[in-house]
């Protein structure tokens, strides 16, 4: 398949003049639904990633559809190293399923998520969805029961968005009242909680030490290398995303070029922003040593006018370690974000 | 050219609007060889492009034409074609003091209609000679014999002498050319007398000022001479006179009868007022011609930009509009809620609605405009009067006597199956009945007192959409009537927000109010916090709704691929909110502002 072996090129790139003694200390596979490929592609994927140079300690994550799990890729995945594996099962109402044109029942998800751990794989992850139009707090409060009869390391729960140019905007579907949005947020904030999981994003839970690491490099702003079409990389203070369309991607891989269709450079101005608004995502927040070490300047000073007024609305609350998102403002983190964004978008 | 005042011929064309009157003008051109082949484009006369699209004239353009008549004779044609919106009726009736004849067009398939019935009493009043039009006979819908009896019924015009012509085919023209020779009267006036002329037009010219479109009425004038506007009494010397052609065409003089331009050197379009009267210094005429009024604007709204930083564009534009449009007045307004603008006056809502339209269109300036209003008369305690043009403006409640609002007699035309639903529109507008007739025995006019300020919102929208799109317009000025009005004041946050107030009949103010408050709840979007929406007559709040505390905004997911795409939502989002206006701690979305417009 010449999707594959572009993909080993354009790791070879990279490996190339890979620097001496650096070690990927997490690796994700996953945007779309690797688990369709079939155990001998998959074995190629794994391999390209399994090329870099790895810490012992290493979290592999790989996204899986339950639909398309089968026993055989579990042991694949496992062989190669994957040590983590997050399920998109987004419910276990059937209705719902159907609803969001997922092709998996509740029960397969079940069957997907045991097999895995027959497998020996002991840190889970599951995606839910709510907020989900037809779809009450009763069902919600199921699905989470359900989920945690799993017993799951971790649960990414995230609220539907209806959005432009999406399946569900040409379905012209209405969203759901905030109202009810806010309080299936809040069903799964308290019975997550009280399972022993904890917030520590806006939209994921985990048991003490099942943090995604993978994610937390997204949130603290740091660098990561994106691989495939459409992948996006963050390097040097610099965001780049290949191209989308396969096969421009394979064609400049065949002629030895990076698949680079956009490059963006943050302002320095803009590089503060996004570190401040991808670390409210996290409920511990930004620090304001990594802060100072990062950008020279303390985050009172930089933004004094916009924390004073968030703070008054009681949105952020912040103390000698940190800013944080308060419990009003996690749910509200918009509203926050757009006073840290520049006001000339560069 | 004094010899020849014989074979002049002034006339214009008056009908209802669509009913083929710059069609029939542009065929006439043609035919007329007035001009070239590459010159002629479709309604020639109608020169802006707005005028092109909403196919209505504003500006009236005369035009001289040569005819070799039957008799051998060659005729001067000065066609002055006029608008043909109520708005504008004070230019149309100096254009018809500028004529002797006119052309009434009727539409074959629709008959008459209250503009065709307005303008032809108009031309009545100027004693003009009336020759009836029946237009698109082409059409397989025509009646010209329902079209014949109308004519004679309404108008008591001669039904015989009425000519049949399809403007598009161009059947009939030939005849109407002929007719005018025939049947309008050349004009009247002696050289030898004072000079008067009636400015029954203007426009500017960067190069040279105002050119003011004239008729010679007596006497004659020409370049050098010492003239007197006598309205205005101001005195000029004459740079140049000519006659209308495919552009301006100068001549040494222009005698009795005539129709042409003026320049002399004239900064200010306000100095050279439709309806005034042109004489001689050294020898001036006793009175001016009679009808001259200072045009006064009807309907005012705020105008605001949408960016303040387009204060001075706007202003600019405003100059340059009003350098083509003395009827257009403006002056420095401020709002608490939408800072630096402009209260502006405009002769009618189409008058209104143009110079919006210009302002985007010719000049790029977004504007908020808020909800016009009619000029008010207030008596205070103190039993002083004022003229009010902006609720803004008006004293506390407690120093008003009375209140007097515009009235209008509203003449309907309209199938008798709708005369029911008129009849109700009409009292909903708070109308009182004056008149019914009935045309032919299908169709009635039905003559109701109104208060302007009914007509200016939706009155015309809600007449067409419950008579099916049968039901013509027209409306005459009556002058100040008392009215039980007050002031409606709109607080949002518990802060009156100036731009939102209206003055209502105090009947309605609670109906209004809750409409209002209803539509404001749905136009502001959720904020930080509950936002109260009141409405208040005085101290007393008589309607209120809540714009609900923002309960969730977040954006679920935001990983590696998504940062770029993710901030850029942020950025439109932030960028939306900006655009919106602060009224003390709430964001106002622009069109909330237009919301008082679609209150019933």
């Amino acid at each position: 398949m010449q999707y594959l072996y572009a993909l080993e090129q354009e790791a070879q790139i990279f490996l190339t003049s890979w620097p001496r003694g650096q070690e990927v200390s997490s690796i994700y596979v996953g945007g779309g639904t690797p688990t369709v490929l079939v155990s001998e592609e998959l074995e190629q994927v794994l391999a390209v990633a399994s090329a870099f140079p790895r810490a012992s300690t290493i979290e592999w994550t790989v996204e899986a559809n339950p639909g398309t799990l089968t026993l055989d890729k579990l042991r694949v995945l496992k062989a190669a190293g994957v040590n983590r594996l997050s399920l998109g099962v987004q419910s276990f109402d059937d209705t719902i399923l159907t609803f969001l044109g997922r092709t998996h029942t509740g029960a397969e998800a079940k069957t997907a998520w045991y097999n895995a751990r027959q497998v020996g794989f002991d840190n889970l992850s599951l995606d839910l969805i709510y907020a989900v139009p037809g779809q009450s707090l009763t069902s919600w409060r199921q699905t989470l029961k359900e989920a945690l009869a799993l017993a799951p390391e971790h649960i990414s729960t995230y609220s539907l968005m209806i959005e432009e140019g999406t399946e569900f905007g040409r379905r012209g579907l209405t969203p759901v009242s905030q109202e009810l949005d806010l309080a299936q947020y809040e069903e799964a904030q308290a019975v997550l909680q009280k399972a022993g999981l904890c917030q520590y994003e806006i939209s994921n839970f985990a048991c003490p030490g099942f943090s995604c690491r993978h994610n937390l490099v997204y949130w603290y702003n740091e660098p990561y290398l994106g691989l495939g079409p459409s992948a996006t990389s963050y390097l040097a203070g610099e965001r780049r995303t290949n191209v989308r369309n396969v096969s421009e991607y394979v064609q400049c891989l065949n002629q030895g070029r990076l698949p680079v269709a956009d490059r963006e450079s943050a302002t320095p101005e803009l590089a503060r922003a996004e570190t401040v608004i991808l670390s409210l995502r996290l409920r511990e927040g930004l620090s304001r040593r990594r802060f100072r070490e990062r950008f020279g300047q303390d985050i009172g000073d930089v933004y004094s006018e916009a924390i004073h007024r968030l703070t008054e609305y009681n949105l952020v609350t912040m103390d000698e370690d940190s800013l944080r998102l308060t419990d009003k403002g996690l749910p509200l983190a918009n509203q926050v974000a757009m006073a840290f964004l520049p006001n000339n978008p560069s | 050219m004094t010899s020849s005042i014989a074979y002049v011929r002034n006339f214009c064309i008056i009908a209802h609007i669509d009913h083929g009157k710059s069609t029939l003008a542009d065929r006439m051109l043609e035919q007329t060889g007035a001009f070239s082949a590459r010159e002629m484009q479709d309604q020639v006369l109608d020169q802006m492009d707005l005028e092109r699209e909403r196919g209505i004239t504003i500006k009236l353009t005369p035009v001289r034409l040569t005819y070799q008549a039957q008799d051998g004779q060659e005729y001067k044609y000065n066609l002055i074609d006029t608008p043909g919106h109520v708005d504008f009726s004070y230019e149309v009736s100096r254009s018809l003091a500028a004529c002797e004849g006119a052309l009434l067009v009727v539409d074959a398939t629709q008959g008459i209609e209250a503009q065709t019935l307005a303008n032809a009493y108009l031309a009545l009043e100027h004693d003009l000679t009336i020759i009836p039009v029946i237009n698109k006979i082409d059409l397989p819908s025509a009646n010209p014999d329902m079209a014949k009896k109308e004519i004679e019924e309404v108008l008591g015009l001669d039904p015989d002498s009425a000519v049949l012509c399809s403007a598009k085919t161009g059947q009939g023209v030939s005849e109407i050319l002929e007719a005018i020779a025939r049947r309008i009267p050349p004009p009247q006036g002696e050289v030898s007398d004072p000079l008067a002329a009636l400015i029954f037009d203007s426009k500017f010219d960067p190069y040279r000022g105002v050119i003011a479109y004239i008729r010679v009425m007596q006497g004659s004038i020409k370049v050098g001479q010492q003239i007197r506007l006598l309205a205005t009494g101001k005195d000029y010397e004459v740079d140049e006179v000519g006659f209308f052609g495919s552009d301006f065409i100068p001549v040494p003089e222009l005698g009795p009868g005539d129709v042409g331009y003026l320049s002399a050197g004239i900064k200010d379009i306000q100095d050279a007022r439709v309806g005034d009267t042109i004489t001689d210094i050294d020898r001036p005429v006793a009175k001016p011609l009679p009808g001259y009024r200072h045009l006064r604007p009807m309907v005012y709204c705020g105008l605001y930009p949408q960016e303040a930083s387009d204060y001075n564009l706007l202003r600019e534009s405003l100059e340059k509009l009003q350098l083509n449009d003395s009827a257009l007045v403006f002056e420095l307004e401020t709002s608490a809620a939408l800072g630096f603008g402009f209260r502006c006056g405009f002769l009618g809502l189409l008058h209104m609605e143009i110079v919006q339209e210009r302002l985007e269109r010719e000049f790029n300036v977004h504007i908020i405009a808020t909800a016009p209003n009619v000029i008010y008369e207030i008596t205070t305690t103190d039993g002083e009067v004022l003229s009010m043009d902006s609720p803004a403006k008006l004293p506390p409640p407690n120093e008003i006597e009375s209140f007097a609002e515009p009235f209008v007699r509203g003449t309907i035309i309209v199938p008798s199956e709708f005369i029911g639903a008129v009849m109700e529109l009409a009292q909903e507008k708070r109308g009182t009945y004056h008149n019914m007739e009935y045309l032919d025995e299908n169709r009635v006019v039905i003559t109701y007192d109104l208060p302007l300020s009914e007509i200016i919102f939706d009155f015309f929208d809600l007449l067409k959409s419950r008579t099916r799109g049968y039901a013509s317009l027209d409306y005459d000025y009556l002058g100040h009537r008392p009215g039980d009005l007050v002031k409606l004041d709109i607080l949002i946050n518990g802060e009156p927000v100036d731009a939102l107030s209206l003055i209502v009949h105090r009947e309605r103010a609670r109906q209004q109010g809750r409409n209002l408050v209803e539509r404001l709840r749905s136009l502001i979007p959720r904020q930080l916090f509950d936002v109260p929406i009141q409405a208040a007559v005085g101290s007393q709040i008589i309607a209120r709704e809540t714009v609900k505390a923002l309960r969730k905004d977040v954006l679920a997911k935001c990983y590696g691929g998504d940062v770029s795409r993710k901030r850029k939502l942020l950025e439109k989002q932030k960028e939306g909110k900006r655009r919106m206006k602060q009224v003390g701690n709430v964001e106002i979305p622009q069109e909330a502002f237009m919301a008082v417009l679609k209150v019933k």
